[in-house]
């Protein structure tokens, strides 16, 4: 409650930080939901089918984080300071 | 077929590779060439030790039994890995700033340093990987059972290849993971080599995968086609199973103790996580790619009834491949080796930190403040810990037979692992859980998990009869081990961890909200959850009384004397101070705690600090300090705090420079009336004389000697007073002449010794000296060098009041800088005079029996200083210590 009162609004540059910083949390539910999905079919799954579509999730998941992490780490390089909005986890 | 002897031969010879690699990355990391040691590639691939020989051999065997369940065990941790940014990253940094040395110190230290959960903890971590350990024992026999080819496979030699490969692995863990107590527990030779082991066992699967698809089939689309005409073709997809073995591999990824430690404490820098997060999943994806091919290709090619679970050794012997097969093996050896070595060292810091050192601690009378090397003890315990964690392992791979009931012991030790993630994650994430809930949590976890799955392993009729799985135990229906609370027909698997982890979860939220925490565990669970904001300034409690020798004394036990000294003197140096001894500031504790937490664990280092405190607590003013936090967060605050801290140092380095100038004039006074003294009281004796004997002729010949040899005494003291007066001022007007020349240090020693025992006589004095290090070469003026030498132990003989008196010199190196220590056995000097003592008035005691003019260290210091070196005073050494810090060779050649 005694919160400092943030800005409204942020600079173009920590904005999307911040949304890639959302992003790498979105990325493992994504990933989770879509392994997940398989269940829907289970009755009448085969294997060779199913080989490709649980390694194309794979693959597409490992491809994403890079693109995500290779940004943040990035941008981590350019402003080491605010770590502010990681609240994530209560206060 | 190769010979069991070749193969032998070449699992030694790649053991000696290993050896050779970790030891001379250790060599590297000692000389600070860390490069390419502590890129984010060799973090990625030391991860891969969750691929065990288990999931190596097993997931071919998992797949052809299966189809595609085996992959959940590579999506579970590809979830975690892809959601670093919320998990992993949070336990890195609290590793990192909280100094974690196991995953039971992050769980003590969380519910305020309780050894209670450590301990809990660790005995869970050892239940739980024992089975483990004998598990890729029993791979590594088998797979070498498979080149046996059956004749010759007495179950004596296979034992024996257990044996061996125990014992070869306790001497490597012992060597490379207990070789120095490192503040961090940073293993560097054993990364190097885990990192090796790992792209052995990746290039060894999608070797014999590629040999299945492009040597047995003829390309992808062939195999394809295998796929779908093979048994495994329908998959059986069962969704209870399918959904608990990627929740059981995720939470095993993060508790399992071996994986605690390559993350979290092995871990160089927070950066590699990035890069980790994708490259580890590809890790993954790489080792699964070829599993169904060569799956399906075995079943189609191996006679009927041979073991799938060595098809990735079996597929290339059935097609004469030696070499391919001679791969596999070592892929194979390489996960079972690299597991075994990582979760003994994991479990052996577990052990020492949370059992053997709290109660080797309570033994101790003195408590903390006692002298000698509490580093000795440390290592002991862990060395005995990592030998005694294979005996398990190797006992329970006998005891258990080595048959068909350990196969399923790998998803049983995730299972037991995985009862810590409740107060993992809650601890983390929730400032309300407490000490008592995650012990109630852990507990509970830990009972269900026993009755479950562990006791069940064993087989029926194994640890449990028949009888209790059909009826329960005591013929109670609702406990029975399958079916609690008379729920039937689930898969035992989803059974045990449904019913775990769901009633772990819920005893450790019931008795959290419950509870009341103690303010210790508030605070640290304020900077656990808050960690990126904390991360820099984890408050602490306000310490006690505590004197800054005390603790230096107990840092230097634990952690070593140089790098106690180094904390010590950087936090004295900060303060504003100089010198070894720094305020005792809550601050200071609380870095300290942490430094020392990195040795011995959380609890321990808490004990120990609050043993010296008087035990003392968490204040209210502390809580406050916590609870408005956020107004700690406006930058004005920050700025006046820091403008307040600048001004801080400013006046207490004027204050103390006051001090010094004040306590200096009164010895100045002191100095000039003594010196009178000293100059008078030989000029009248050496007047009255010479008047006896202008005056009286009959004397006789005798007395006539003795009165003026007692003249020409009294005229030697003098000269030897102005000698040091005039040496003093050549020196510090800067008018001295050097005779530079080569000298060995030894000999130097030697001269300052021979002349000493001269003066020393009688007296019942020892010097202990060793010769390490004394053959140092050294360009310097040697005589001015014995000088100090000789003033040294000249004050050490004046001054030690030891019954026995001793004294100590010893040859080290620091911080690159050579230095020579003197420490003697007497009382040492008080603090309020160490700043002083170097200074030309000073004099300790007014002990005028000693017959110096307190000019010897003055000298000694403007010495040093001319050479080039220096000369300081290092408290809490049991009595004065003097350290001489010898010119740099660099810099005189320069």
């Amino acid at each position: 409650m005694s919160r400092s009162p943030e800005p409204v609004f942020l600079e173009r540059q920590s904005y999307r930080r911040r949304r890639l910083s959302d992003a790498a949390r979105m990325t493992p539910v994504v990933g989770l939901v879509l392994i997940l999905l398989p269940l829907l079919w289970a009755d009448q799954a085969t294997t060779s089918s199913g080989i490709l579509y649980v390694f194309s999730v794979w693959a597409i998941l490992i491809a994403v984080t890079r693109v995500i992490s290779k940004k943040l780490s990035d941008y981590e390089h350019f402003e080491k300071s605010t770590e502010e909005d990681d609240s994530g986890g209560g206060r | 077929m190769l010979s069991f002897n070749a193969l032998a031969l070449i699992s030694v010879l790649y053991v000696a590779l290993l050896f050779a690699v970790a030891f001379w990355a250790d060599k590297r990391a000692d000389r600070g060439q860390g490069g390419w040691l502590r890129s984010p590639w060799v973090y990625t691939l030391s991860l891969s030790i969750y691929c065990t020989a288990w999931t190596f051999y097993g997931a071919v065997g998992n797949a052809a039994r299966s189809g595609l369940e085996f992959a959940t065990i590579y999506l579970g941790p590809t979830i975690v890995m892809v959601g670093w940014w919320v998990l992993l990253r949070r336990l890195v940094r609290i590793g990192k700033t909280q100094r974690i040395t196991s995953i039971a110190d992050l769980i003590s230290s969380r519910y305020g340093k309780s050894n209670l959960l450590g301990v809990l903890v660790t005995l869970l971590a050892v239940a739980g990987t024992t089975p483990y350990i004998a598990l890729q024992l029993q791979s590594v026999t088998l797979s070498f059972a498979v080149f046996l080819d059956g004749a010759s496979s007495a179950p004596e030699d296979l034992a024996a290849v257990a044996l061996w490969v125990a014992a070869g692995l306790a001497v490597f863990t012992i060597l490379f993971g207990t070789r120095n107590l490192d503040v961090e527990e940073r293993h560097h030779g054993i990364v190097m080599a885990i990192a090796l082991e790992a792209v052995v066992k990746l290039i060894a699967l999608v070797a014999v995968g590629i040999f299945a698809v492009y040597w047995v089939g003829s390309g992808p689309s062939d195999m394809m086609a295998r796929i779908n005409a093979s048994p495994i073709d329908v998959w059986a997809l069962q969704p209870d199973r399918w959904m608990t073995m990627i929740f059981l591999s995720a939470a095993a990824f993060i508790c399992l103790p071996r994986m605690f430690q390559v993350m979290v404490v092995e871990n160089e820098d927070e950066r590699h996580l990035s890069t980790a997060a994708w490259a580890f999943p590809l890790y993954l994806f790489l080792i699964s790619l070829f599993v169904i091919p060569i799956a399906v290709v075995g079943l189609s090619v191996m006679p009927e009834g041979s073991n799938p679970d060595l098809f990735v050794l079996t597929l290339p012997l059935a097609f004469d491949q030696n070499a391919l097969a001679t791969l596999a093996f070592l892929g194979g050896f390489s996960s079972a080796t690299s597991m075994v070595i990582v979760a003994s060292i994991a479990l052996a810091t577990m052990v020492s930190n949370h059992i053997v050192m709290p109660i080797w601690l309570s033994t101790q009378s003195g408590g903390a403040t006692v002298s000698g090397d509490v580093r000795d003890v440390v290592i002991l315990a862990r060395r005995a810990s990592i030998a005694g964690v294979l005996i398990l392992g190797f006992l329970y791979f006998r005891l258990s037979g080595g048959g068909a009931a350990l196969a399923s012991i790998g998803l049983v030790a995730f299972v037991g692992v995985s009862q810590v993630l409740p107060a993992l994650i809650g601890g983390i994430f929730w400032r309300g859980a407490t000490r008592i809930g995650a012990a109630a949590g852990v507990a509970t976890g830990f009972v269900l998990w026993s009755w479950t799955s562990f006791l069940p392993s064993f087989g029926v009729e194994g640890l449990l009869s028949e009888s209790v799985f059909q009826d329960g135990p005591f013929g109670i229906a609702m406990l029975r081990p399958h079916a609690l609370f008379w729920i039937e027909g689930l898969d035992p698997l989803v059974h045990s961890v449904v019913w775990s982890i769901a009633l772990n979860t819920l005893a450790f939220c019931a008795f959290s909200l419950a509870s009341f925490p103690s303010p210790l565990e508030r605070l640290q669970g304020a900077t656990f959850v808050n960690i990126f904001r904390y991360s820099d300034r984890a408050r602490g409690w306000t310490g006690g009384a505590a004197e800054a020798e005390d603790l230096l004394m107990m840092a230097q036990r634990i952690i070593g004397p140089n790098t106690a000294q180094r904390i010590f003197e950087s936090e004295a140096a900060k303060q504003g101070k100089q010198g070894f001894l720094p305020e005792v500031t809550p601050d200071f504790m609380e870095r300290l705690e942490r430094e020392l937490a990195g040795s011995v664990g959380a609890a321990t280092a808490h004990a120990m600090i609050a043993q010296i405190t008087g035990g003392a607590s968490v204040t209210v003013e502390d809580l406050i300090r916590v609870a408005d936090e956020a107004q700690q967060i406006l930058e004005y605050s920050n700025q006046l705090e820091a403008k307040s801290a600048e001004q801080e140092r400013t006046a207490l380095q004027l204050r103390e420079a006051n001090e010094k100038l004040l306590a200096l004039s009164v010895q100045k006074d002191g100095f000039l009336s003594q010196i009178s003294h000293e100059l008078r009281t030989p000029m009248t004796s050496i007047r009255s004389f010479s008047e006896i004997l202008m005056s009286d002729d009959a004397m006789g010949d005798e007395d006539r000697l003795r009165y003026s040899q007692i003249i020409h005494d009294e005229t030697k003291r003098l000269t030897r007073l102005l000698d040091d007066l005039l040496d003093l001022s050549v020196l510090e007007n800067g008018q001295v002449t050097l005779n530079m020349e080569n000298e060995r240090l030894g000999s130097v020693l030697d001269r300052a010794v021979a002349a000493m025992e001269v003066r020393a006589g009688s007296q019942d004095f020892v010097i202990s000296r060793s010769d390490v290090g004394e053959d140092l070469q050294l360009y310097t003026d040697g005589d001015r060098l014995a000088q100090v030498f000789i003033n040294l132990i000249a004050n050490a003989l004046k001054y030690c009041e030891s019954p026995k008196p001793r004294l100590e010199i010893k040859v080290g190196e620091i911080g690159g800088r050579h230095v020579v220590d003197f420490i003697d056995n007497g009382k040492g000097i008080p603090t309020e005079a160490q700043k002083l003592i170097f200074e030309k008035f000073a004099r300790v005691t007014d002990n005028h029996a000693a017959g110096g003019a307190g000019l010897g260290l003055a000298i000694c210091r403007e010495v040093m200083t001319r050479l080039g070196g220096s000369i300081v005073y290092v408290p809490g050494q049991g009595g004065a210590a003097f350290r001489v810090i010898l010119p740099d060779p660099k810099a005189e050649a320069a």
